[in-house]
């Protein structure tokens, strides 16, 4: 049924492109309604908290500005991260790569298992699934137990994350609770949602108790103090970060903040992007060792794996100020659409469509900039204003480059359009006017497929071979922002009340 | 190898900006950062502590009230309340619990032991009225972060005047204690991964008890 990712990790090395991946899920109508369902529930939760803060521009001005700003210091806040961090009694350690990361934190593991029996306990990161550690870990002989409700659903299904905040939300509860009476073993287990949480909360208990070793991601790294932070909400990150002897904690570079009290931001705008919650049930922020309190051994694990590349491209390094918010995915129409597993990379949505491709250098997942409508809805909802669109554009251009490197066969016509297509997005005027002019052209481009969906062909007549197979989604017949100023025009109409 | 690892993304990150950071340089850039965003409340304080007292609410969290007198009679109500039989109480908490109740310190307690508790007892460094948010810190009083976790109901005393509106203001009361370990605690341990649908208690307290103690005088 649909796309299946049977203990296959994704890999955007080797996954299909998204466009074919793309159709495969659009037959599973189940999955639809389960990613269309959780996205709008938590799309309006979003709304409403969002709405309920009249500096809501304000912070996240302040969020883009704090974060293009932590990039251009990248280098130094780094290094005041790792002094203060070490000073605090933690050992930080650096990752060129994917690779790199996982031999550290398996050998790190291995030496505080002693032993004990080869098991960790983890909390849901995306790092971590960037990076493929379960499968790198138990090769090595240690069994990784994820203790995030929803992590748990992906690990005992051997299924793989489709949201970066909600890693199971293709899954509803019927579908949840025959993994858990399985891989449980619980064959009279109840199907009400509190029924299946109990039914982890005592699952994962006794592993809390017991097992010596944590292995973590992190939300943010504070340079000036060397504390780390995470957000969560069921606890089980607490149980990890507190109870084992030993915790070892990945994050990419791209994690750090200059300030304890840069945290007064992102910790209003991420909750509120993130679940709709006006504070998640839980932060925690610790600073190396404690005595007396949490884990003897901390080690910080900072890894590159590509986002230097990233920082290199001018216009696309605002792709690392994202705070894995989730929310462009629950305003994405392909998204809500696809799922994530189309992607096939652990980043789905708009910010995989971004991330993903230039984390590989473009080598791989390059049809992902194309997974998209260029709506902007994603730029409205980003908690730190990183225009996707535009980046999107850009990467489709630099796609184009690549592709056409080796060609010397280009019309005049060919290459005006590709250098237009380049240079089109970079500012928001020009970017808007594109995006009408896109959507009246698309009467002569759209046809129906079978399921009553428009669908158009992108760069008409140009490189054909290439992009025949590269359909995308239509563009919605008016766009958010159209509405949104109609709305605003007809309100100044009505007499401007209120 | 990690030495290298070490050198070269750094050298990563230099190329990639075009040149070296310094630290002195990014201090000043800090500084002029866009903060438009509300630092301050606008509430009285009552309506403040009414804000506060709804957001509690909302997140399923239970409230008692009582002035610096009662204190002892609102913890012990809402250790009955919830059926709590032992007690922990970190090092340092200035209050009692009800006779009848088993109370348990945690001097170091093994966590296994800490399991076998009911309910634990603390107070805590500051409040957020607009997230219905408790800041918790390892410091007497508080207990280290085991405490407020293992056991199943964690009832905590806030003090009116430790209540703050915004998530601003709150950092700036933390500003001194920025390395101590924090846990910032809204409501009981929940999860939406089920369908999206708030489900309360996985790992941490599943009931959370909050003693709102008003000023003296
Ligand atoms: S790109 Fe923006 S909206 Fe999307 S996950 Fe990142 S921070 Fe959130």
């Amino acid at each position: 049924m649909g796309l299946s990712t049977d203990g296959q990790a994704l890999d955007p090395r080797t996954a299909p492109e998204f466009q074919t991946a793309a159709r495969s899920v659009l037959n599973d109508a189940q999955l639809r309604k389960n990613v269309r369902h959780a996205t709008t529930v938590i799309q309006n939760k979003r709304a409403k908290v969002v709405g309920e803060l009249p500096d809501w521009q304000e912070l996240r001005e302040a969020g883009g500005a704090l974060r293009e700003h932590t990039m251009k210091f990248l280098d130094a806040y780094l290094e005041q991260f790792e002094a203060n961090c070490t000073r605090a009694g933690g050992v930080v350690h650096w990752a060129r790569d994917a690779a790199e990361a996982r031999e550290i934190v398996v050998r790190l593991a291995k030496e505080s298992i002693g032993d004990a029996p080869s098991e960790v306990i983890k909390i849901k990161s995306m790092t971590t699934e960037e990076i493929g550690l379960n499968a790198a870990l138990q090769e090595a002989g240690i069994t990784p137990y994820e203790t995030d409700l929803a992590e748990l659903i992906i690990q005992l299904g051997k299924d793989q994350p489709s949201h970066i905040v909600v890693p199971a939300l293709h899954k509803n509860r019927a579908q949840i609770r025959e993994i858990f009476q399985r891989e449980m073993h619980l064959p009279h287990l109840g199907e009400t949602p509190q029924d299946l949480a109990d039914a982890a909360r005592s699952f994962l208990r006794e592993k809390f108790l017991r097992v010596p070793t944590a292995v973590s991601g992190a939300n943010f790294l504070v340079a000036e103090t060397g504390g780390v932070c995470i957000v969560e909400s069921e606890g089980n990150g607490r149980m990890c970060l507190t109870l084992p002897r030993t915790l070892i904690t990945i994050a990419g570079i791209d994690k750090v903040v200059p300030r304890f009290a840069d945290l007064e931001v992102l910790l209003q705008v991420l909750p509120r992007s993130a679940t709709g919650e006006r504070m998640n049930p839980y932060n925690s922020i610790w600073t190396g060792v404690h005595p007396g309190d949490g884990p003897e051994q901390f080690h910080v694990v900072l890894m590159d794996n590509g986002r230097t590349d990233v920082l290199a491209d001018e216009h696309g390094r605002e792709t690392l100020h994202c705070i894995r918010c989730g929310a462009c995915q629950n305003a994405c129409p392909v998204y809500r659409q696809t799922g994530g597993h189309a992607y096939g990379s652990v980043y789905a949505g708009p910010i995989g469509a971004i991330l993903t491709p230039q984390l590989q250098k473009m080598e791989h997942a390059e049809s992902l900039p194309y997974a998209s409508s260029l709506c902007g809805a994603c730029y409205e909802v980003c908690p730190v204003k990183i225009n996707i669109p535009e980046v999107l554009v850009h990467l489709r251009s630099r796609v184009v480059e690549r592709k056409t490197a080796g060609l010397r066969v280009l019309t005049n016509a060919e290459a005006l359009a590709m250098k237009t297509a380049g240079s089109l997005f970079r500012s928001e005027r020009r970017f808007r006017a594109a995006q009408r002019l896109a959507r009246m052209g698309q009467g002569v481009l759209a046809r129906k497929d079978g399921s009553g969906e428009k669908w158009i062909s992108w760069l008409p007549g140009l490189l054909g071979g290439w992009t025949q197979v590269r359909d995308l989604h239509a563009l919605p017949d008016e766009t958010f922002r159209q509405w949104w100023e109609e709305r605003e025009k007809s309100k100044k109409h009505a007499g401007g009340a209120a | 190898m990690s030495a290298n690892a070490r050198t070269a993304v750094l050298e990563r990150v230099r190329a990639a900006k075009g040149g070296a950071a310094e630290l002195a340089k990014a201090a000043s850039a800090w500084g002029l950062l866009p903060r438009a965003y509300h630092r301050d409340g606008d509430l009285q304080r009552t309506a403040m502590l009414e804000r506060f007292i709804d957001r509690l609410h909302d997140y399923d969290a239970h409230v008692e009230f009582c002035d610096d007198a009662g204190l002892a009679g609102a913890i012990a109500r809402a250790l009955y309340a919830c059926g709590a039989k032992r007690v922990l109480v970190p090092v340092g908490l200035d209050v009692g619990c009800p006779e009848e109740l088993e109370r348990v310190e945690d001097a170091a307690l093994r966590v296994s032991e800490l399991d076998r508790v009911d309910a634990v007892v603390t107070r805590c460094t500051v409040a957020i009225a607009e997230t219905g948010t408790l800041v918790l810190q390892t410091v007497p009083g508080q207990g280290r972060r085991a405490a407020t976790l293992v056991p199943d109901i964690h009832v905590c005393i806030v003090r009116e005047r430790d209540v703050v509106m915004t998530v601003p203001e709150a950092f700036n009361r933390l500003a001194l204690t920025t390395t101590l370990p924090t846990t910032f605690v809204s409501g009981p341990s929940a999860t939406a991964d089920i369908e999206m649908t708030r489900i309360k208690g996985v790992h941490g307290p599943r009931t959370l008890y909050v003693v709102l103690e008003a000023e003296a005088g």
